[in-house]
Formats: C-alpha cells, sequence, structure tokens
C-alpha cells in the first residue's frame, strides 16, 4: 500500500525538485532557485498554452454538458430498439482507441476543409467529451419519477418551465459530474488534439510534447507544480463538502 | 401529450447530428481510407500491410506489453481495493483522494519524469549505486513500457475495482463463514466472482488504453522500440501515408473489438456497463 502511494507520488515529487532546482537540465541538481517561477509568467509561449488549455476545456465542458443533458431528455423517450442505437453510437468514443478517434477527425476536418486551430481542437474535445456527459446525467434520468413531471405539467407549469423546475434539480449531481468529467478529460487529452491541432496553435500537453524531444523548460516543471498545488487545495476543500465523490473521480469510469 | 413526447425527442437532434457528423462520417472516412489506395480504388493492401514483420511486431509487441500491463495492474489493485474497502469511512475517502490526485498533473510531465529517474545517471540508479547495488537498466526496454502503462493506468483498474468490491453485501460474506467457509473459499467462491463486473470494467479501461498508446512508448521505449500506436501515429504526422495509417487502424480496431468480446463473455452477470 505504501509502495504503491510511493510509486504514484515519486514521479510528481521528481517535478516537484525540478522545478526549485537552478542548474537547466534534468541530470543535476544546482542548488535551490525560484526563479523558474517568475520566468514562468514571462513566457509566452507558455501562457499562450495554458489559455488555450483552459478556454478548449471550459467552453468544451460548457457545450457538451448542454447539448448532452438535452440529449438525455430525449434519449429517454426514444423508442428501446433506437435508445440501444444511439447509445451504442455514444459508446463509440469512449471504447474506442483515442489514436483513432484522433486521426478519424483529423480526415474528417482535412476532407471538409476545416481550417486547423483551435476551431478543431475544440470540436474535437466537445465529440469525446459529450458521452461522458450522458453517461453521468443518463443514471439520474432513469431515477426520475415521471409523475412529479407530470403533476408539474397539469398544475399548469409549461413543459420547459416544468423541466428547470422540476428535473433538473433532480438531475443536478449527475450533470455537475458529468461537467467535471468533461472539463478533465479536455484539460488532460493530449492524443486527440495532437492530431486535431493545426501548426502553431499548441494547449500545455502539445506544447509539453514537442519539448520533450528538445528538453523541457523548467518554466514547465514550474507551472506544473503550481497547477498541482491549485488542485490539492480546491480538492482538499471540496473534500470537506459532501460530494458525489468516487463518480466525479473517476473520469473513464462509465457511470 | 403526443406531441409533447415528439418534441421531447426532437430535442436529441443537434446531438443526434453531431454524433453522424462527428463519430460516424469520421469512422466511416477511417474505413474509406483504409480500403483504397492513393487513386482511390478499393484495396485490401492497407491492411494486408499487417503482415509486414515491422508492422506485425509492433502489433504483437503491443498485445504483449498491454497484457502484462493489465495483469499487474490487477495483481496490484486486488489487494488494494479489499484493503480500501475494509477501512473506516474516513481514511477510505482519503486513501481514494491520493489515488486520484495524481491524475491531474499532466500525464505527459508524469511520465517524463519516469524518464529522469529511470535514466542510467537517473535519481533511482545514484541511490542504488550509493547503497553499493547494481544499477537497473530498463530506460528504452519493453520494461520500461510496462512500467509506464502500470502507471498511467492503475488508477483505473483500483477504482472499478473497489466500486464493485465494496458494494458486496456484508451479509454474504458472513452467511458464507457461517456455512463454514475459510477465508480463501470466501475470497474464491464470493467475493471473486461478484467483483467480476468491476475487474471487466477495469481490464476495458487498461487494455484499450494501453494497446493503442504511442506516447508512452515514445517516451520511455525510446526511438527504437515501435509499437503499433506507434507505427499509425507516424504514417500520420511524419509518412503521410493516410491510407497504410487507417488500414493499420481498421486492424486495431479489430482487436479492440475482439478485446471487448472476450470480456463481455466473461462478464455473464450481464452486469457490463459496455454496450
Amino acid at each position: 500500500m505504501f509502495l504503491i502511494a510511493v510509486f504514484l507520488y515519486a514521479p510528481i515529487i521528481t517535478l516537484i525538485v525540478l522545478s526549485f532546482n537552478k542548474s537547466k537540465t534534468r541530470a543535476k541538481w544546482g542548488g535551490f532557485t525560484l526563479k523558474w517561477y517568475g520566468e514562468l509568467f514571462n513566457n509566452d509561449a507558455i501562457m499562450g498554452a495554458l489559455f488555450n488549455t483552459l478556454l478548449i476545456a471550459l467552453i468544451a465542458s460548457v457545450v457538451s454538458t448542454l447539448i448532452g443533458t438535452i440529449a438525455c431528455i430525449s434519449i429517454m423517450n426514444l423508442r428501446k430498439k433506437t435508445r440501444s442505437l444511439v447509445m451504442g453510437v455514444t459508446n463509440i468514443p469512449m471504447l474506442n482507441a483515442e489514436i483513432v478517434t484522433g486521426i478519424s477527425l483529423m480526415l474528417l476536418f482535412i476532407s471538409f476543409n476545416f481550417r486547423f486551430g483551435l476551431g478543431t481542437i475544440l470540436l474535437s474535445h466537445i465529440t469525446f467529451c459529450i458521452p461522458y456527459v450522458i453517461l453521468s446525467v443518463m443514471p439520474r434520468m432513469q431515477q426520475l419519477d415521471p409523475h412529479t413531471y407530470e403533476a408539474a405539467l397539469d398544475l399548469g407549469a409549461t413543459p420547459v418551465y416544468g423541466y428547470i423546475k422540476v428535473v433538473l434539480p433532480e438531475i443536478m449531481p449527475g450533470v455537475a459530474s458529468g461537467f467535471l468529467m468533461a472539463f478533465t478529460m479536455s484539460i488532460d487529452d493530449f492524443i486527440i488534439t495532437h492530431f486535431t491541432k493545426g501548426a502553431g496553435v499548441d494547449t500545455l500537453s502539445t506544447k509539453i510534447y514537442t519539448e520533450v524531444k528538445k528538453g523541457i523548460k523548467p518554466e514547465m516543471y514550474a507551472l506544473s507544480t503550481i497547477i498541482f498545488l491549485t488542485v490539492l487545495v480546491l480538492l482538499l476543500l471540496v473534500n470537506y463538502k459532501p460530494v458525489d465523490k468516487p463518480k466525479t473521480a473517476a473520469p473513464k469510469q462509465a457511470a | 401529450m403526443n406531441s409533447l413526447q415528439r418534441n421531447k425527442k426532437l430535442l436529441g437532434t443537434p446531438y443526434f447530428i453531431w454524433c453522424a457528423f462527428f463519430i460516424i462520417i469520421p469512422l466511416g472516412m477511417v474505413f474509406y481510407y483504409g480500403l483504397t489506395d492513393r487513386n482511390g480504388s478499393l484495396t485490401f493492401e492497407n491492411i494486408a500491410a499487417i503482415t509486414q514483420p515491422e508492422h506485425i511486431k509492433g502489433l504483437f509487441l503491443a498485445l504483449g506489453l498491454s497484457f502484462l500491463s493489465t495483469i499487474i495492474c490487477i495483481l496490484l489493485s486486488y489487494p488494494l481495493a479489499m484493503i480500501l474497502s475494509a477501512m473506516k469511512v474516513s481514511t477510505k475517502s482519503f486513501v481514494v483522494f491520493i489515488f486520484i490526485l495524481p491524475m491531474w498533473m499532466n500525464f505527459l510531465l508524469r511520465t517524463m519524469a519516469w524518464q529522469t529517474l529511470l535514466e542510467k545517471t537517473g535519481v533511482i540508479n545514484s541511490v542504488l549505486t550509493f547503497l553499493n547495488l547494481p544499477v537497473l537498466k530498463i530506460i528504452n526496454t519493453p520494461s520500461a513500457i510496462v512500467l509506464g502503462m502500470v502507471y498511467n493506468f492503475l488508477p483505473f483498474m483500483v477504482l472499478p475495482l473497489y466500486n464493485c468490491i465494496s458494494k458486496i453485501d456484508e451479509n454474504v460474506i458472513n452467511a458464507a463463514r457461517d456455512l463454514g467457509a475459510n477465508s480463501i473459499k470466501v475470497f474464491t467462491r464470493i467475493i471473486l466472482p461478484l467483483s467480476v463486473p468491476g475487474i471487466i470494467s477495469g481490464i476495458t479501461m487498461v487494455f484499450i488504453p494501453a494497446l493503442t498508446t504511442f506516447v508512452i512508448s515514445k517516451l520511455l521505449g525510446g526511438s527504437k522500440i515501435l509499437l503499433i500506436g506507434n507505427i499509425i501515429e507516424e504514417e500520420f504526422t511524419q509518412a503521410s501515408n493516410w491510407n497504410l495509417g487507417s488500414g493499420l487502424s481498421i486492424v486495431l480496431m479489430i482487436f479492440i473489438i475482439i478485446s471487448i468480446i472476450i470480456t463481455n463473455i466473461f462478464d455473464k452477470g450481464g452486469e457490463s456497463n459496455f454496450l
């Protein structure tokens, strides 16, 4: 147990240590320094990539949560056969290899003459995020008592009002965990972005990947240390509230 | 009511169009490219290309390494999941937290850090030399790739297993004990069969990404070891032979489908979350 924890954290500690390393190479320890943290904020390339990553993750998760949640309402009302067909298609991006999803989207964008850039990355991210939203909203939808919604309609609510006031609060935990999953999947994605990004546009992952060949800049270690600590603090804060944690936490897990 | 039902169905239209355009058509294009040559005429050459020594080697190596990683993941995760589910609630959530936290660190960076750790003059070897132990030479070997796979995908095995084991009714286990089963028997006859759905979803979540990865092999395996994922990636980004790349992807998809079918056969309880 302890050994596995060491196994999981060894690389992370290495990265944190490297971010304080004065010498520019990974191989040797040149003394303690904080200068990479200062230089990080002056490094336009890294800050740009960070901005792209966050922007894409935010838009992709909002859009996929909207489309996915609305799609769930409709899937629930489909006949059984059509429904299993739709769910089967929904499962494709989750089960298929990311590399295949990536190249298939790349072929699509090329044949339809899309201009590669933020737009294509965004479209692909939405595509692979929607299934996670649907899979976390769907179980909530199924537990829902249809009579409460019907009662709302009988009491004079319009369908839309009924959904917002009655259904939405019930499925909210599912929607929220779907949103979080989509957000984390999008931030962490490399493979699909690798195939659908254009030249000159980088997210953090693709930036790191190109840097691996040339040698990673220490600023990157500094940034990842900051991100790690931010997430740590955020999670500790969230942990004090009763949140459906295992669900949001296991992004790849089919609900 | 009927028109309302129809309206509800219509709500899904954006998603259905999205599915058709971004899931089905792209897959169709992979098949189109995979089954045609550069001039657009029908051919099976790209699929048959898998039998070329270099490609078949990449495929078998990928299958072997990902199989091995999956087994190691199960062996490591199972005791861990059992320990976890036996813990008190407060410690439990803390340990789950410890497992999930690393997943938020960019996985490329984490894998890269293993390079630093494993290098000939890296951290681990410095410690080993200091202790007068023989040095490890696993960077740029298949073992390093397996290590990277296990490292990256372990949480995906632990979490479903843990979810599944913690749902097992305590009373069932106690009943088995009352009926005279010893610990080994309780494990083989009760816990193991009931945790099959967890093992299945764990395997799907570890085996397929491991089989198709090109990043881990590139970072930890050096440039000499090519897995099928690396070969496909190079066909697209460097060689620009999309037809061949698509053909090999089709082969890869066939293996994914086979592995899903095999795992579904074992999942007789029908509780599979997939498909």
